[in-house]
């Protein structure tokens, strides 16, 4: 809740005021049907015209007044609304900028981008009925009953008896209907799942002939919806009858205790028109309630998943670390280290030593944990046990930023961005010349077909490279990592695509130009590690070997097994 | 930048064919037709009774409390009855409101439902095609959106728009009774508040498009990042892409203010201006008493009539919106519908087969583990089988997805039954065409594939499908255990045979690593699993399905070489005496096929076996010492 309240910070006069302008407009459009009655029952009686246009002219200044009021309600509530939801992305996007690669697994990219986006637009529809409608209401069913209680204080005695009933249906209904709204939301979500699973799945669905077994899965789980949503709408309409049974009750016993009053010359005719009219406004406000409850319920479904995300803790903190320094050199030290992911252990004590500038290859199986062994070098993940240091340091006792700039991380999963190649490239460092973009481009062998394009640097990549070779993104994005001056870098499986000769080319040239850097290559190709000055062999989360090409040949049996079944039958 | 996004964002859009689709949707409503005119009724009678029960304040007043004023002891009999009148009124009303909501609670519930599961049975019949030339999010939005706006208007917006008519015109005709002139002048007054609404709702549309444009670019932004949040991260860009946020994210604020104050503004201005109305009523009504023309009782009815009459007419340009709007959703669910489905004119079926002692083939009733061929000849009566064996036959293909562009050209070639064929290429060179080709993704003209020696296009496609087992290049799983996903190959297995393929695809020891084991819930597309955990339950799934013919379309792309040896043994099981297809992005796994085809540009350049192809030291040579880049 607090986290919502923060952002309405410079919104907070708009979202006071709004209320406060309804509340004017309400007090004065609820005048009007007492100034009416002064017609009917001073006006008509004395047969005066003047009176009568007095009476209409205050009941015209007073819609008039009440409209202004109206006017500037919609305006701040807008305005508050509005800054709200502003705010609350902003709010959101930033947090997810502090999220952790644990963090971002545990949502799916879909959801988070339903949480930025539609859950923002269905708060900021919520937050607006709620600073309108639901004050709007209440103001509403408090001001008619004062001005029915002026009036008559003995008949607003029916109301004694009214309002309970009326309460209590709605109390039931919201304690009641909101389970049942819940559940009608998930149901709607898994089905929804499952269309969008036989979107992306049609083919397997086609070639196991399975369209009968899915349409049959899916007819069932939309029965189950449709079953859960009759459940959840009866409740609510069936409120509504007892809502307006119990306001022509209150209607018809005002008619007669009223009518009988007037009679006894208690109570006189413009008051008893008057009072039905506020009868009806209450009735109004009620009916107000019930039809915003549904969207409320409905809003508190996206008010949850946005809370999901803005109470979610980042699994990785600056808290420890000493702002003021950044890695020395390039040296990479393991000792013990042990890491679980989702309780599953990944790896375990695992001990290396790599001095800065050497260039290591690592090795393994699908699954042996490669990629997780070094995103535990930035700290795009954290160590269970043990520790990871990089120049001599603990990578906890440094601040993150310093950390990665100092460590370049080429991912398996390659993502460039909408913009040209060079504004792609300046993400490595946004002030790199012209000469050092095409230096590192020449490195990384992708200056040669950036050039070949009519537009060179400026070509522009539709939708984060559709445009491109799965070879030319790799290559891109080392010549990224590069621009970023770092003293270790990492490539993960980054060039998978890249043809052999290429590959060599782009090992040679970060040795010969980028000696300094510590290079870790993880690889499925024996020949993008051999040159390596250590290679390492993991398997099933530990290091089971290290060592240069040549010993590795000699002694260890997974590394021959692959080296023979690439290199050797190769050629 | 992001215009792509907006395609589907513009303001509202109307149906191009109302008729035809108000005529779909009544075949969804008929039955419950009945049902349907009860609930016509229940609104009528509900809206009646409001407008009937308002007309009983001018009896009231002029009746049975004006004249007894100051009577000692005043006659209310009458007035008793006429408020029992009244009472049984309101009664009839709210009994009638309660039976015809509740009604059509489960009407829409029911329509909707069948209307979804229509829309869902006919999506899994349209051809590949379809799903390639629509967005994913294009059909996803018919589920949702348009299915949303659908039952906004069935549950609601049909029903208050009956309501409304009856409201007003009943209003109308007891006004224009009880006084002629105050209904002229409660006309003039709507005239007013109606053109006031479109002034300001016209003014607000350049607004709305403002805004929508603004919506587009920042969700575009905020899926782009999120996508690549994690190269944010490593690149340490979180500032710079909060800056970049924030620049559009005011710009959102800004259009969004100007569209909602105008939105916002318009409820307040409409009700003020009824209760201007209320207020010149009431002083042209006390005027009119002054001047002998009308009584105290109709003021008490007209002070009422002035809101319910207004109201539903203010509101109808909104109701009648979204009415089309939802219509409009509702055509594209029918247009979907009306997508042709997958044309199967196939007759040969694929049955149960067992041989006579004379050798000749028999149709069984039961398994026997052998399959064959019915086909049935429409010229002579007669019904010929053929055994099932896995011999595919291209002639001369050339086909291509849309007319003018030929993806494959003059493809010929045969595998015989249990032969390993493999194709190699660039990415777009055609190797998966050929694979959607034999299934039947994709048609092509008669007489040019062959299965067993029959014509592919006669084979029903369903048969023809299960004869084939595929392990695609994107591995797709289902919502569902890794047991289910497995038996996905086969509905009918039982676990002892899901667990022998699952040893089969070395997918065994991973699954048993599990939490849970087989029972193991997998979501999203088993986003708990690594890529290359994901391909191996997929090979299990293909191995369940024990078909004669393999189709391994990049199967082992994302499984590393040393874990791809090990699967290998059961690859080579799996694929012993079967017909298999094996599409590989590394060479490494075609080597011991009995033919490779290097395809280049939809056409068979070269072809043979490993050591025929190395030995030709043509492109073949080249992609496997690695001096050619493969992507």
């Amino acid at each position: 809740m607090k986290k919502y309240l923060d952002c309405l910070k410079g919104y907070w006069v708009y979202t006071i005021l709004a209320p406060v302008m309804i509340m004017l407009e309400v007090a004065l459009e609820l005048l009007i049907p007492r100034v009416m009655s002064r017609i009917i029952d001073s006006a008509i009686p004395s047969r005066d015209m003047a009176l009568i246009l007095k009476f209409g002219g205050i009941m015209i200044a007073l819609a008039l007044l009440s409209l202004v009021f109206g006017v500037l309600s919609g305006r701040f509530a807008s305005i508050a609304s509005v800054g709200f939801a502003s705010r609350l992305r902003t709010k959101l996007f930033c947090k997810l900028q502090e999220f952790s690669f644990a963090n971002l697994d545990r949502f799916s990219t879909a959801s988070l981008v339903t949480r930025l986006t539609t859950d923002v637009t269905n708060t900021q529809n919520a937050f607006m009925m709620m600073i309108r409608i639901m004050f709007r209401a209440p103001f509403m069913m408090i001001f008619a009953c004062i001005m029915a209680v002026q009036i008559n204080r003995s008949l607003f005695r029916i109301f004694y008896a009214a309002l309970p009933i009326l309460l209590v249906t709605a109390v039931i209904v919201i304690i009641k209907g909101y389970p049942r709204f819940m559940q009608m939301l998930n149901r709607y979500d898994s089905l929804n799942a499952s269309v969008q699973e036989n979107l992306t799945g049609i083919r397997v669905v086609k070639a196991y002939v399975r369209e009968d077994y899915e349409t049959s899965k899916f007819a069932s789980a939309s029965a189950d919806l449709r079953d859960t949503m009759i459940r959840a709408e009866k409740l609510v309409v069936s409120a509504m009858p007892v809502l307006t049974l119990v306001m022509n009750a209150s209607l018809i016993a005002v008619s007669w205790l009223g009518g009988r009053q007037i009679i006894a010359g208690n109570m006189t005719v413009g008051e008893l028109m008057s009072y039905n009219s506020y009868i009806m406004q209450i009735l109004l406000s009620l009916l107000m309630v019930a039809m915003i409850f549904v969207s409320l319920v409905l809003s508190r479904a996206s008010f949850r998943r946005i809370g999901q995300v803005l109470t979610e803790e980042s699994t990785v903190s600056d808290k420890d670390a000493d702002p003021d320094i950044a890695p020395e050199d390039g040296t990479v030290d393991f000792e013990h280290v042990s890491f679980s992911y989702a309780q599953t252990p990944v790896l375990r004590d695992v001990c290396l030593h790599i001095p800065s500038g050497q260039m290591v290859g690592i090795i393994g199986p699908t699954g042996s944990s490669k990629s997780s062994l070094v995103q535990l070098i930035p700290r795009l993940y954290d160590a269970t046990e043990g520790c990871v240091r990089v120049g001599g340091q603990d990578v906890r006792r440094y601040a993150l930023h310093p950390l990665r700039n100092a460590v370049a991380m080429v991912l398996q999963k390659n993502v460039l961005f909408s913009g040209t190649i060079r504004e792609n490239l300046l993400w490595g460092d946004p002030g790199a010349t012209d000469e050092e973009i095409a230096a590192a481009c020449r490195a990384a062998q992708a200056d040669e077909f950036i050039t070949s394009f009519p537009e060179g640097y400026d070509t522009y990549l539709e939708q984060g490279g559709v445009n491109l070779s799965g070879g030319q993104k790799q290559r891109l994005c080392i010549a990224r990592a590069l621009l970023k001056h770092p003293r270790i870098l990492i490539l993960d499986d980054s060039t998978s695509a890249v043809d052999t000769a290429t590959d060599s080319r782009i090992r040679s040239a970060l040795r010969s130009q980028h000696g300094d850097i510590t290079t870790i290559v993880i690889a499925q190709r024996i020949a993008s590690v051999q040159d390596a000055d250590q290679i390492i062999v993991l398997d099933d989360g530990e290091v089971q070997d290290t060592g240069t090409h040549e010993q590795l040949l000699q002694r260890n049996t997974i590394y021959r097994e692959m080296y023979e079944s690439q290199v050797k039958e190769g050629c | 930048m992001q215009g792509r996004r907006m395609k589907n964002r513009g303001p509202v859009q109307k149906p191009k064919n109302l008729k035809g689709t108000v005529r779909r949707l009544y075949v969804y409503l008929k039955p419950y037709r009945f049902r349907l005119l009860l609930v016509v009724i229940g609104v009528m009678l509900t809206s009646l009774a409001s407008v009937t029960g308002t007309a009983f304040l001018r009896p009231i007043f002029n009746n049975h409390i004006v004249p007894l004023i100051g009577q000692k002891s005043p006659d209310l009999s009458g007035f008793i009855r006429l408020l029992i009148l009244l009472a049984c009124v309101y009664a009839v009303g709210i009994l009638s409101n309660f039976l015809y909501s509740r009604q059509m609670v489960r009407i829409t519930a029911n329509v909707l439902d069948r209307i979804r599961t229509d829309l869902f049975r006919h999506m899994e019949t349209l051809p590949i095609r379809y799903f390639d030339t629509h967005t994913n999010g294009d059909l996803m939005s018919r589920y949702t959106n348009d299915i949303d706006s659908l039952r906004e208007m069935i549950s609601r917006g049909i029903p208050q728009l009956i309501s409304s008519l009856i409201t007003v015109t009943g209003v109308f005709f007891v006004m224009v009774f009880m006084s002629p002139l105050l209904t002229i002048m409660i006309l003039s007054m709507l005239g007013l508040m109606i053109l006031i609404v479109r002034v300001i709702g016209g003014k607000s549309g350049k607004f709305f498009m403002e805004r929508q444009k603004q919506i587009g670019s920042v969700n575009g932004f905020i899926e782009e990042m999120i996508t690549g949040q994690k190269v944010v991260k490593v690149f340490c860009h979180e500032e710079q892409s909060i800056a970049d946020f924030e620049a559009l994210n005011t710009k959102l604020c800004q259009a969004d203010t100007s569209a909602n104050i105008f939105a916002n503004i318009l409820m307040p201005i409409i009700g003020n201006l009824s209760h201007m109305n209320y207020a010149l009523t009431a002083a042209a009504g006390g005027a009119l008493v002054i001047a002998g023309l009308l009584d105290i009782g109709t003021i008490a009815s007209f002070l009422q009539y002035s809101r319910t009459f207004t109201q539903p007419i203010t509101q109808s340009s909104q109701q009648i919106n979204s009415i089309l709007l939802a219509l409009a959703g509702a055509e594209r669910i029918f247009e979907m519908m009306d997508e042709d489905s997958e044309v199967d004119e196939g007759y040969v079926s694929l049955v149960n087969a067992s041989t006579d002692a004379d050798g000749a083939i028999r149709e069984s009733d039961t398994y026997t583990g052998r399959w064959a061929w019915r086909h049935p000849h429409s010229a002579t009566g007669d019904v010929t089988y053929t055994p099932l064996e896995g011999d595919v036959r291209f002639y001369d293909v050339t086909f291509g997805y849309n007319e003018n562009k030929a993806v494959l050209h003059d493809i010929s070639l045969y595998a015989k039954p249990g032969q390993k064929i493999a194709f190699v290429g660039a990415t777009g060179a055609g190797k998966t065409t050929i694979s959607n080709l034999i299934n039947r993704f994709y048609d092509v003209p008669d007489g040019k594939i062959r299965y067993d020696g029959i014509n592919i296009n006669k084979i029903r496609k369903a048969d023809l499908r299960r004869s084939l087992a595929m392990v695609l290049q994107d591995t797709q799983l289902f919502t569902g255990t890794v047991r289910d996903n497995i038996r996905y190959g086969k509905l009918d297995a039982t676990d002892e045979e899901i667990v022998r393929a699952a040893k089969l695809a070395n997918a065994h020891g991973f699954i048993m690593r599990l939490p849970d084991g087989y029972d193991t819930m997998l979501t999203t597309n088993g986003a708990n699993l690594s890529q290359g955990q994901r391909q191996l339950l997929a090979i299990a799934r293909a191995a369940v399905a024990n078909a004669p013919v393999l189709i391994l379309d990049e199967a082992t792309s994302s499984i590393d070489t040393h874990t791809e040896k090990q699967i290998e043994r059961g690859m080579d099981k799996l694929m012993h005496g079967r017909t298999t297809f094996v599409i590989a992005h590394r060479l490494s796994t075609v080597r011991n096929a009995d033919a490779i085809m290097v395809l280049e540009q939809g056409r068979i350049i070269e072809r043979g076996d490993h050591s025929d192809l190395i030995a030709q030291h043509g492109k073949y040579y080249e992609l496997y010492t690695g001096a050619l880049e493969l992507s």
